[in-house]
């Protein structure tokens, strides 16, 4: 269990957990790894996801209409590891992770088997005693690198990424967009000087286009908002939905995954 | 705002206020106030923020943007604000002598021009020509809108449907001024989602857009930021009631919703450990989660839209619903300052039920000929409790922070003649 990225561009794959259920996001997610993903990227729901778009605003109110939270998450991550190597990222906001302890948290997510965390609202700066937790734990802290971010701050961005960096693609939020925007191929080039991680490009990819042109200067895709769509586009068949979305997102055969 | 001594206090956070004058216990950290505050927000913010606070440094040292401010406070808004003695009220109190903060008198009804004034000029010099903002009751989009108005800029302002609904007069009135309003129907549909929303627009725009934030919330340098705006009305409160009395008020009492009226009333007398500072949340209509907005009194440590601090909240770390007649205190977060005087002991914290409010809107309106604003009846609720208790030889100030015009709606909903 690591994170690697097998070819490139790699696929990072992002849910929100518990829409619908707790239960088909592990079955999400089995089927994301089946159809190639080397990292997925399990969403802990939030009441006020201030980085997010529609698409994962709406999967969030429903995954906390059905009472998700972080105990659950990680126990997606326990049944997740106990079937598959793939790298597992717990993606959430500060606050859940506050009121459920950064220490204990940490210990949690060690012992489910995660490879690391990326927490939206919490920079660099203000990441001192989450930093020391990670390390202690040996979870890798992914940080993102946006478009407006200057020198200094992508080098320190850098510095204390383990995994891979996420840069984002463009300012704004999360959800598809017609087409990448100038930002991200500069972004990952000034990124580039200062780490020798795996640059992962989010926010905005959804065609297999897409996917292939971040192939062309960056290590890894981001596919976030076009699979949290497809998933409540197909009630009843999710991980089957998901999985055509991911194989035809990247060219590989697409397995057969478990229809209901 | 002045240059000398408004760089003291925020560089000394984590010090006991009285210690200010001598040495500071506790290293300077900038948007820090002990533990609370900071400054937690997605990446893409990250530059803008230090951009801002760079921007805000610079200009606080220039004559030039701190005579602009107060030119613009004194002939726009209209500073300085009486210090009204309610006889009436004292009277029928009949314990300590109460005076009133009249900021219910500025230009667009309410404090919060203060602020508007100060981060428009200070987007003017940033070279922003696009404006965005929240707004609750509507009082900050209206003084939003009117800034932006004399500026010249274009203004986006985010309010939730509900509060669309219940401050309607303030929607026209920002549509007046040339504003566009863009409703806000996620979660409770009030203050907090027209925040959540604002930050989405910030961070798509970042580049062409000042966020003008209307309350001493949100990550740094916007909670001291703001204060620093507020601060007049302490200044001002202290100098009229040394004039008037020759001595300190017993008392300083302001309603709190994130708290930006309260910290500018409350400012200039934190040195003055005798004067008590009193800040009113909106007990709402219960004491459960979700009925109410009393942040100290069932909230506890958390982030919430880039700063840490008290806010109501479940186990699990997700965000209340909070509720309040007046729309200006239904948020789930207090600014980070409040929560560290509240910690330190410098400020009390109670609370006023929607009832208790309302009828304290009818009292003072009934006893002094004023109408306020239904947050800063709460302040006036306090006010009616406490002031019985005390002895006549004490002298009390309330921050009447708004006029009750825009809640004419509610007020005919709920008191029936």
């Amino acid at each position: 269990m690591a994170i690697v990225f097998k070819k490139r561009p790699g696929l990072v794959a992002y849910i929100t957990c518990g829409d619908p259920s707790l239960d088909i996001s592990r079955e999400v997610a089995l089927a994301a790894i089946r159809a190639g993903a080397d990292v997925i990227e399990l969403g802990v729901p939030f009441s006020d996801p201030v980085a997010d778009g529609p698409v994962i605003q709406r999967a969030s109110e429903r995954a906390l209409q059905h009472g998700t939270n972080l105990n659950g998450v990680l126990e997606v991550a326990k049944q997740i590891r106990q079937q598959s190597n793939t790298g597992l990222v717990i993606f959430s906001y500060l606050n859940p992770i506050l009121q459920f302890g950064l220490e204990k948290f940490c210990a949690a997510a060690a012992e489910a088997g995660v490879d690391g965390s990326l927490v939206t609202d919490l920079p660099v700066e203000e990441a001192g005693e989450y930093l020391r937790a990670m390390k202690a734990h040996k979870l890798a802290p992914v940080f993102l690198a946006a478009p407006t971010s200057p020198e200094k701050r992508l080098r320190e961005v850098a510095k204390h990424s383990r995994g891979f960096v996420y840069a984002i693609s463009r300012t704004g939020i999360t959800g598809t967009r017609q087409e990448l925007a100038g930002d991200a191929r500069s972004l990952v080039e000034r990124l580039r000087l200062h780490t020798k991680l795996p640059i992962a490009v989010g926010f905005g990819v959804s065609t297999p286009e897409q996917f292939a042109e971040v192939g062309s200067f960056a290590d890894a895709a981001v596919v976030g908002s076009a699979i949290v769509q497809r998933i409540e586009e197909n009630l009843g068949r999710e991980a089957a939905a998901v999985s055509e979305f991911l194989s035809s997102l990247t060219g590989t055969a697409q397995e057969a995954v478990g229809r209901s | 705002m002045e240059e000398t001594t408004s760089n003291g206090q925020s560089s000394t956070a984590g010090s006991p206020p009285g210690n200010q004058a001598k040495q500071p216990r506790v290293r300077a950290v900038p948007g820090r106030f002990g533990s609370y505050g900071g400054r937690y927000v997605p990446e893409t913010l990250m530059a803008a923020l230090q951009e801002l606070e760079a921007a805000y440094a610079a200009a606080r040292k220039d004559k030039a943007f701190r005579d602009e401010y107060h030119r613009l406070l004194t002939d726009f808004a209209g500073r300085p604000t009486p210090l009204f003695h309610a006889e009436r009220l004292t009277q029928e109190l009949g314990g300590a002598k109460i005076y009133l903060k009249r900021e219910d008198l500025l230009h667009t009804g309410a404090h919060k021009i203060n602020n508007c004034i100060g981060q428009a000029l200070l987007a003017r010099r940033m070279g922003k020509h696009r404006v965005i903002a929240e707004t609750g009751a509507g009082q900050h989009g209206v003084a939003t809108a009117t800034v932006c108005a004399l500026f010249g800029m274009e203004c986006v302002v985010y309010m939730g449907t509900e509060d669309m609904r219940r401050q309607e007069l303030n929607v026209f009135r920002m549509k007046l001024l040339g504003a566009e309003v863009r409703g806000v129907d996620s979660g409770s549909r009030t203050l907090k989602d027209a925040i959540n929303e604002a930050m989405r627009d910030w961070v798509t725009n970042v580049r062409t857009t000042h966020y003008l934030l209307g309350s001493v919330l949100g990550a740094h340098p916007y909670p001291t930021m703001v204060r620093d705006f507020h601060r007049v009305t302490g200044q001002e409160a202290r100098k009229q009631i040394l004039k008037a009395e020759g001595r300190l008020p017993s008392a300083v009492i302001a309603c709190v919703g994130g708290g930006s009226n309260a910290i500018g009333v409350f400012y200039e007398f934190i040195k003055d450990r005798e004067v008590k500072l009193i800040g009113v949340e909106a007990g709402g209509r219960g004491h459960s989660l979700g009925e109410h907005a009393a942040r100290f009194d069932g909230g506890g440590p958390g982030v919430l839209q880039g700063t840490y601090s008290y806010v109501l909240q479940d186990l699990g770390g997700q965000i209340a619903l909070t509720h309040s007649v007046s729309a200006g205190l239904d948020y789930p977060a207090i600014g980070p300052e409040h929560a560290w005087l509240h910690d330190q002991g410098r400020a009390e914290y109670v609370s006023a039920s929607d009832q208790e409010a309302l009828d304290a809107c009818l009292k003072l309106a009934r006893m002094e000929g004023i109408i306020p604003a239904l947050e800063s009846a709460h302040a006036i609720a306090e006010c009616i409790k406490r002031a019985p208790q005390m002895d006549k030889s004490d002298i009390v100030i309330v921050n009447v922070s708004g006029r009750g015009d825009k809640d004419i709606g509610i007020l005919r909903e709920n008191l029936a003649f």
